[in-house]
């Protein structure tokens, strides 16, 4: 199906202030990959995954999501195709209730109340996060915020997920879970991260950013072997890859 | 500003969230449909808006309308008072002037000569309390939403509920942020209990960016979930008898106590009954 292929040509933007936050970048994502994006604070991952359901207008360049070129005019069928986890899950829980979160948007989709239920509910149970949904979201702890904001987005049924460092402040087993999640899901998913092991779990395809542009992209465990790129790109080996200090081995 | 702003903000702020928490109790108040109470907390406001400048003891009886709900909406006491002491600097600023300019003579009691100002600043007082009072219970046994809602579905123009709904939860945004920065201050400034004008300026200024990025981030979130301007409500509101049974008992009894003073028609029955 084509409408999963996400195209970025050139991109390039400066924010007011004149950050030059992306250079010219480009990559095309094919249906059902799974593609870390990774780079040091400030390479410009979140600014990037921003343009990809037109939260932020490129000053140069295009994103291009299944067979339309985005646009004033398709931007809200492309909202609907592209599913945006954002890094702080306060800036996307609001409403009084988990459930009427979730609900949010399919709300805004007009439809039935059945239907509403039904992805409701499902959306919550894929999250493990059915048990939650009368508490209020500013109780939960971090790792079920976060599950919540993905059951949030998953109500919508997008047919890509984008997520913005989804295992920061998590804690180890919430962290896990994630991962089992993430690796589950059949959608086109792009993870922003400088979580390089989390990557190495759920990615087979990474694309390094350093500065504003593409410093590499290509298999994860051949770009993680490259251990001149990753110094460049100031990264680390996950320490799963790293040689044991203790052993040698 | 003392050093304590940290933790009073918060609990501010969890005071705000506690009314939400309120809200989701179930009793025959909560129960009843948002317009239903809406419109009753309206014709309560507009009752005693229009009490002339004078009256005190005649506004007495109105006070049956906060006290039933605070006990059959199992609300405390505490709170709705709480947030009345909130609100009573504005009533003092507008109604401290009138004992100081109207000197006439106008109750008796005993030895005691009480002036126009007094009388009409209790008036005053206690038709804010009740107003105030009203509308507080209004949202802890509605839910802010739900009365937004309702005044939607009221003909209240959208743009503008829609507004009260964004402006209420930018509102939590700014007193989360006012929070952090308090705390982040108070970690740091161990020593000082009060926050210098320099350092209380600088900390305003960020507060207001940092509350302008979140808004902005929140509403992009709101944005890729399909927000169109209206937010849309989940349940779908059923006005039935018991609902027109509670606002036609409540307006007729607002009604009463307007035309009739009923504590000078108690007293009268009183005397009657003396021997
Ligand atoms: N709203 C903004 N205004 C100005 N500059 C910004 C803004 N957001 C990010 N930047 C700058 O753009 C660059 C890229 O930021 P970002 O995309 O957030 O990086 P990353 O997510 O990889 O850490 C950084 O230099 C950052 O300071
Ligand atoms: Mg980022």
């Amino acid at each position: 199906m084509s409408h999963h292929l996400v195209e970025v040509k050139d991109l390039k933007h400066t924010y007011p202030g004149g950050t030059e936050a992306l250079r010219g970048v480009s990559f095309r994502i094919t249906h059902g990959e799974a593609v870390g994006i990774v780079g040091a604070n400030g390479a410009g991952k979140s600014t990037l995954l921003l343009h990809l359901n037109g939260c932020l207008a490129p000053a140069g360049g295009s994103v291009r999501i299944g067979d339309y070129p985005l646009t004033k005019e398709t931007l809200a069928g492309v909202r609907r195709t592209v599913g945006m986890v954002f890094q702080d899950p306060d800036d996307q829980l609001f409403m009084p209730t988990v459930y009427e979160d979730v609900a949010f948007g399919p709300l805004n989709l007009g439809l039935p109340p059945g239907e509403i239920e039904a992805r409701v509910m499902r959306a919550l149970e894929t999250v493990g996060a059915a048990h939650l949904r009368d508490r209020p979201p500013y109780r939960l702890s971090g790792g079920e915020k976060r599950a919540v904001a993905i059951a949030a987005v998953l109500a919508m049924l997008p047919d890509i997920l984008v997520l913005d460092e989804p295992s920061s402040n998590l804690d180890l087993k919430s962290r896990r879970q994630l991962i089992g999640l993430l690796k589950g899901f059949k959608h086109t998913r792009i993870i922003a991260t400088h979580d390089l092991d989390m990557i190495l779990d759920v990615c087979e395809r990474t694309i390094v950013l350093h500065e504003g542009r593409v410093a590499a992209d290509g298999p994860t465990t051949e770009i993680f072997n490259d251990e001149e790129l990753l110094r460049r790109s100031h990264l680390e080996k996950p320490l799963r890859m790293q040689a044991c200090p203790v052993c040698g081995k | 500003m003392r050093a304590g702003g940290a933790s009073s903000l918060e609990s501010a702020l969890l005071d705000l969230r506690g009314i939400e928490t309120l809200a989701q109790q179930e009793t025959p108040v909560h129960r009843r449909d948002p317009r239903a109470k809406v419109v009753t907390a309206l014709a309560f406001i507009a009752v005693v808006i229009s009490f002339g400048k004078y009256d005190v003891s005649a506004l007495l009886p109105l006070l049956a309308y906060p006290v039933a709900l605070i006990v059959a909406g199992n609300l405390p006491a505490r709170f709705v008072l709480g947030k009345l002491l909130l609100a009573l600097p504005f009533a003092l600023v507008i109604g401290m002037f009138n004992p100081l300019l109207d000197r006439t003579a106008l109750v008796q009691l005993g030895d005691l000569r009480v002036s126009g100002g007094w009388v009409s600043f209790a008036s005053i007082m206690l038709r804010f309390g009740l107003t105030v009072s009203a509308a507080v219970i209004l949202i802890a046994t509605t839910g802010f939403g739900p009365v937004c809602l309702a005044l939607n579905r009221l003909k209240a123009p959208r743009v503008f509920t829609t507004q009260l709904m964004l402006l209420y939860r930018y509102l939590f945004v700014l007193t989360e942020e006012a929070g952090r920065m308090m705390r982040a201050w108070s970690l740091r400034a161990v020593s000082e209990r009060r926050i210098s004008i320099r350092v209380f300026g600088s900390l305003a200024g960020q507060l207001l960016l940092r509350a302008l990025d979140r808004a902005q981030r929140l509403h992009a979130a709101m944005l890729c979930r399909g927000f169109d301007g209206t937010i849309r409500p989940m349940r779908r509101l059923k006005f039935t008898a018991a609902d027109l049974g509670f606002v036609a008992g409540w307006c007729a009894f607002f009604m009463i106590a307007r035309i009739y003073h009923l504590p000078h028609l108690l007293g009268q029955g009183m005397m009657r009954m003396l021997p």
